[in-house]
């Protein structure tokens, strides 16, 4: 295809992700190497409904001048990615210098924010990933071979968990794992601890947090695989059967190798969509246990009136970032796989 | 782009006010836009504010949950996007620290004969904002229980985990609950109680943190003894959360914010005998301190600064008559007003109680927002044992000074 | 497949049968559970009693008479006014269905028939953008919006989703493009079209499993979104779900926590009714247009 009908075809999808993608992702990076000049603060006599105080407040005039001069702050460098809300490398030479063993070492580094939220985010991406990928897959070979009649109700039902919003969806779940809630009370006499509570013990609420995770986007790698199904050549599946091969030889030689680029594009999408994970946390209202690298954006940009900008675009480059290292293998894969195809 | 929506007002809750007679604010002309949160007590001053509705006078009002994330970027744009931000004592510190909003004497002097002089939120001389409602946490208590156990209303921490200690012999699994929701609740609890110390959070005069002394560990001890008589679960304790507790008659303390008070007593409420032996104190004290450990809250508005001087006199209109003494008509119970007039219900007694007991205002510092965030952040591993008080206070410092020295407060 | 099927032996046949029922239940009954709960009273819903009350609705039986309460439905919909939240949902989610779709097949096709190394990157590309958290961008949209003059409009958010959108759909109609033979445009074009005449007349009939797909999915993205709906809206254009996260009360606030309920159920309903009206065109879309190696 000459570069002409290339851009023809392309141009405005290129446009719609470059002007509220791209340059929000430069102008994201250009201001995580600044920081806010140094405030001016005064003095002075602060009177409310409650009385009166002596307080400080920021010279709000003069910082004025200061931003005209220099609109992005003080150049820092890289100084926001490694001090201790981040990458923390001071803390961390601290701590192997300081510390006597390796349990130690591993307590100390899992009390810094970042690490703490990157473990969670970790387990939560390579566990929730594979079983979504597995479960969908199987779904979908299950429901393509049901009655054509029930299929759509069938499919309708499986989308459930992905068209139920997970703002209520995770509160009306919130609510049955309550100890006092249908699933909460039947897990307690499953195992007949009367004290199991799903949502006080860190454990229990990672377990939580991953089954919701695998419930939620299933329906998805499902759908998936299910649109993919209905392609897989007929006439090299009634080959294999003619070759003599059993139904697991055929799904096992025929179908996986056939789907495999839906699953690469599966895993692809859920690797990203699970490192991020987000909303289930406010949901199950489980940031005791368990915070995670999109939970550090949020509460740098959300939680106090005033955002800290220049943390939650590092936070949000080194999500980027590790998204990349992530997909590394897969993108490999896709990469000798264009080669091939060119 | 814009749309002008002419003597309508486009905001469902505030079409109310399309039946009612048109007031006479009078006010020639201008363009009245409010930004403000999402809860009865100000939609009744919105409905009123939009009565000022005219031929040529426009008022349109966005309530919204999200306010305080958008109002810095919408006041900044020029001309800005909202005439007035309804704030509370901490969402207008940024306005006020990025200028955005203006001193409102010389409209007082005109139209503002009706305030008084504690509604005025005067800095440095000059009053920028004008408060009508008060807010803190307090203590909620069932008065037929105490009285069936025979205890006082404890009006200390001490007498509260004495009462606590009784019930929970009485067979009172978990008689207490609390905000303890990691984030802006937990930290909200700490700074209850930390004000309740009269220690200060800074040093003085500056942004470093004062808070790792023996009254901060204090503070820590008492939110972990509370704990034990709390369930499990109250990792995970908001407003929200507390409420069906309490109407199930589980627990017989609570420290709840008295905004939802009405609502525990109110007509709606699930179960009769409950809701009317439901009673509310002021928060505990601490230690030797007669002050109550609640943060006091206002919530008032602000006039912007980036709009044109027509319509800024009359959004500042408008907003009187919004908060006019009429306002208190049939919403008395909705809030605690500071509008003159107001004659407190059942419902503000804790309160009342709160500010009679001369408890401390929330700090309106430009960095105690990020020492909140802090707070929330790091506190829930010492509750849940997992590290010591010390190492928690450390952990707080970290954070803040990390995020301090971003914002510029702290080299 | 139905030659495949009949000769399933009989122990497959009922553990698949058992394993579409488990899924079946798993999927459903948090939703099931919902919608009949959600004729109940909040008392009953979240009984702290017994969650048995949820089902048998003692609490609402007492305040309303009978053990059904249409309550939660009139409060959302005639009080807080839901509709107009349904309206602004509709608009939003159709308008980017069809823009998602539009641009994302034209620049899948093109990404999957050009053989240039700069389409690899391209989609690489894609993929970074796609890693970017949505929150991180809508804090940077709002100040630049509000100076234009154009937050709090429906068609801001619209065109906001559908880039935030675009990475996803390009890739996937991009793979399935893949999957569509060469021969088939090539062929056309052998025949004296041009490229767009070869896309329009031999590839748009069989594309539509991808584009049916994929448009479900921007659909959902749409229908689902919180964080740039709930940012970049004014209170009457809000959309369904920053509607329902204001019933849910707030410090200040107790949650009408039915009304949430009930909007979500009745949200989710007409969906199945449609879903059950053009299920042969939804199977059959996602079924037809197989491509036979």
């Amino acid at each position: 295809m000459p570069h002409k009908t290339f851009l023809a075809f392309i141009w405005p999808s290129l446009l719609a992700m470059i002007l509220f993608i791209a340059l929000p992702i430069v102008s994201v990076g250009y201001q995580s190497l600044f920081i806010e000049h140094e405030q001016i603060l005064i003095e002075s006599e602060t009177c409310g409904p409650f009385g009166c105080d002596t307080e400080v407040s920021v010279d709000a005039a003069a910082m004025a001048e200061l931003r005209e001069a220099q609109p992005a702050g003080r150049f820092t460098g890289l100084g926001t990615y490694t001090n201790a809300s981040h990458l923390a490398f001071d803390e961390i030479g601290e701590i192997f210098a300081t510390s006597e063993n390796f349990g130690e070492i591993r307590n100390r580094i899992m009390n810094l924010p970042f690490y703490k939220a990157l473990i969670f985010t970790l387990a939560y991406t390579f566990i929730v990933t594979p079983l979504v990928i597995i479960l969908g897959f199987a779904i979908a070979l299950v429901v393509n071979s049901i009655p054509r009649l029930l299929k759509g109700p069938v499919i309708f039902f499986s989308l459930l968990p992905m068209l139920v919003t997970p703002l209520v969806g995770s509160l009306v779940l919130y609510w049955m794992i309550d100890s006092r809630g249908i699933i909460g009370a039947a897990l307690q006499a499953l195992f007949s601890d009367p004290t199991l509570s799903l949502k006080a013990s860190p454990t229990l609420t990672w377990i939580t947090l991953f089954v919701y995770g695998v419930w939620h986007s299933a329906p998805f790698a499902f759908v998936v695989f299910y649109a993919g199904l209905q392609t897989v050549p007929q006439d090299t599946l009634e080959s294999a059967m003619v070759d003599g091969a059993s139904r697991w030889e055929r799904v096992r030689f025929v179908i996986v190798p056939y789907l495999m680029p839906l699953a690469t594009f599966i895993a692809l999408m859920q690797l990203m969509d699970n490192f991020r994970v987000f909303e289930p946390i406010i949901g199950f209202s489980a940031a005791a246990s368990a915070t995670s690298l999109s939970y550090l954006i949020y509460n740098d940009l959300r939680a106090s009136e005033s955002p800290l900008f220049g943390s939650a675009a590092a936070t949000s480059l080194l999500t980027i970032l590790g998204v990349i290292i992530l997909l590394l293998p897969v993108l490999r894969r896709n990469w000798r796989e264009f080669n091939r195809k060119t | 782009m814009n749309l002008r929506v002419k003597a309508t007002v486009a905001a469902g809750a505030l079409i109310a006010s399309a039946g009612g007679a048109w007031a006479d604010c009078g006010i020639e002309s201008g363009s009245v836009r409010i930004l403000s949160n999402d809860f009865p007590a100000l939609s009744a001053v919105n409905t009123r504010a939009a009565e000022c509705a005219s031929g040529t006078v426009e008022v349109t009002a966005n309530q919204t949950t999200e306010h305080r994330n958008i109002q810095v970027p919408a006041l900044s744009a020029n001309p800005a996007t909202y005439t007035v931000a309804v704030i509370a004592t901490s969402s207008i510190v940024p306005l006020l620290s990025d200028d955005l909003v203006r001193p409102l004497d010389g409209y007082i002097e005109k139209w503002g004969d009706q305030l008084l002089d504690s509604q005025k939120i005067v800095i440095d001389g000059k009053t920028m904002a004008i408060a009508f409602m008060a807010n803190a946490q307090h203590l909620y208590y069932r008065e037929d229980v105490l009285a069936e156990h025979g205890i006082e209303v404890p009006q200390t921490y001490d007498e509260l985990f004495a009462a606590a200690e009784k019930l929970q012999q009485a067979g009172w699994e978990y008689p207490l609950s609390s905000n303890f929701m990691p984030g802006w609740n937990l930290a909200a609890e700490f700074i209850n109680l930390y004000l309740g110390t009269g220690n200060r959070f800074f040093e003085p005069g500056s942004a470093n943190l004062a808070i790792d002394n023996e009254d901060g560990l204090a503070v820590l001890e008492t939110m972990k003894k509370m704990t034990e008589y709390m369930s499990p679960d109250y990792i995970t304790y908001d407003s929200n959360a507390q409420t069906p507790i309490w109407e199930a008659g589980e627990v017989a303390l609570s420290i709840a914010w008295g905004s939802r008070a009405g609502n525990y007593i109110g007509a709606d409420a699930p179960d009769r005998a409950i809701a009317d032996s439901t009673a509310f104190a002021a928060a505990p004290t601490l230690g030797d301190s007669t002050t109550p450990t609640a943060a006091l809250w206002w919530d008032g508005f602000t006039i912007a600064k980036n709009i044109s001087d027509e319509d800024a006199e009359a959004s500042f209109r408008a907003m009187m008559h919004g908060i006019a003494p009429e306002v208190l008509e049939g919403n008395m119970d909705k809030a605690v007003w500071l509008i003159d007039g107001f004659v407190p219900t059942r419902a503000a007694d804790g309160v009342m109680a709160n500010l009679k007991g001369k408890a401390k205002p929330y700090p309106m510092l430009p960095y105690i927002g990020l020492l909140h965030v802090a707070l929330g952040d790091n506190l829930s591993e010492y509750l849940q044992g997992n590290e010591s008080a010390e190492q928690a206070l450390a952990d707080v410092k970290a954070a803040y000074t990390t995020a301090a020295t971003e914002a510029g407060f702290l080299n | 497949m139905s030659n495949l099927r009949d000769k399933k032996p009989p122990s497959l046949v009922a553990l698949s049968t058992g394993f579409v029922l488990v899924w079946l239940v798993i999927a459903a009954f948090p939703f099931l559970w919902t919608m009949w709960g959600s004729f109940k009273v909040e008392a009953d819903f979240f009984s702290r009693a017994d969650w048995m009350n949820a089902i048998t609705g003692p609490v609402t039986e007492r305040q309303h008479g009978s053990p059904f309460t249409g309550a939660g439905y009139e409060g959302a919909w005639v009080e807080q006014e839901f509709w107009r939240a349904v309206v602004n949902t509709a608009i939003v989610t159709f308008s980017v269905v069809v823009i998602s779709l539009t641009l994302g097949t034209l620049g899948g096709y093109a990404l999957a028939r050009s053989g240039f190394k700069y389409t690899f990157w391209l989609l690489m590309a894609a993929l970074v953008f796609r890693a970017m958290p949505h929150v991180t961008l809508v804090s940077g949209y709002l100040l630049p919006f509000f100076q234009l003059n154009i937050w709090g409009y429906l068609p801001t958010t619209i065109i906001v989703l559908v880039a935030i959108n675009q990475p996803f759909t390009l890739w996937m109609l991009h793979s399935f493009f893949l999957s569509i033979p060469k021969d088939l445009d090539e062929a056309a074009m052998v025949d004296g079209c041009t490229r767009f005449q070869a896309f329009r007349l031999a590839i748009i009939p069989v594309m539509w499993p991808g584009v049916v797909t994929t448009g479900l999915f921007s659909f959902l993205l749409a229908y689902n979104d919180f964080t740039v709906t709930s940012m970049l809206l004014t209170q009457e254009n809000a959309t369904m779900i920053p509607k329902i996260n204001s019933f849910l009360g707030s410090t200040q606030e107790e949650g009408k926590v039915m009304y949430a309920v009930a909007a979500v159920v009745s949200a989710i309903v007409p969906l199945f009714v449609l879903i059950l009206f053009f299920q042969r065109q939804i199977v059959s879309g996602l079924t037809a247009g197989a491509v036979k190696g």
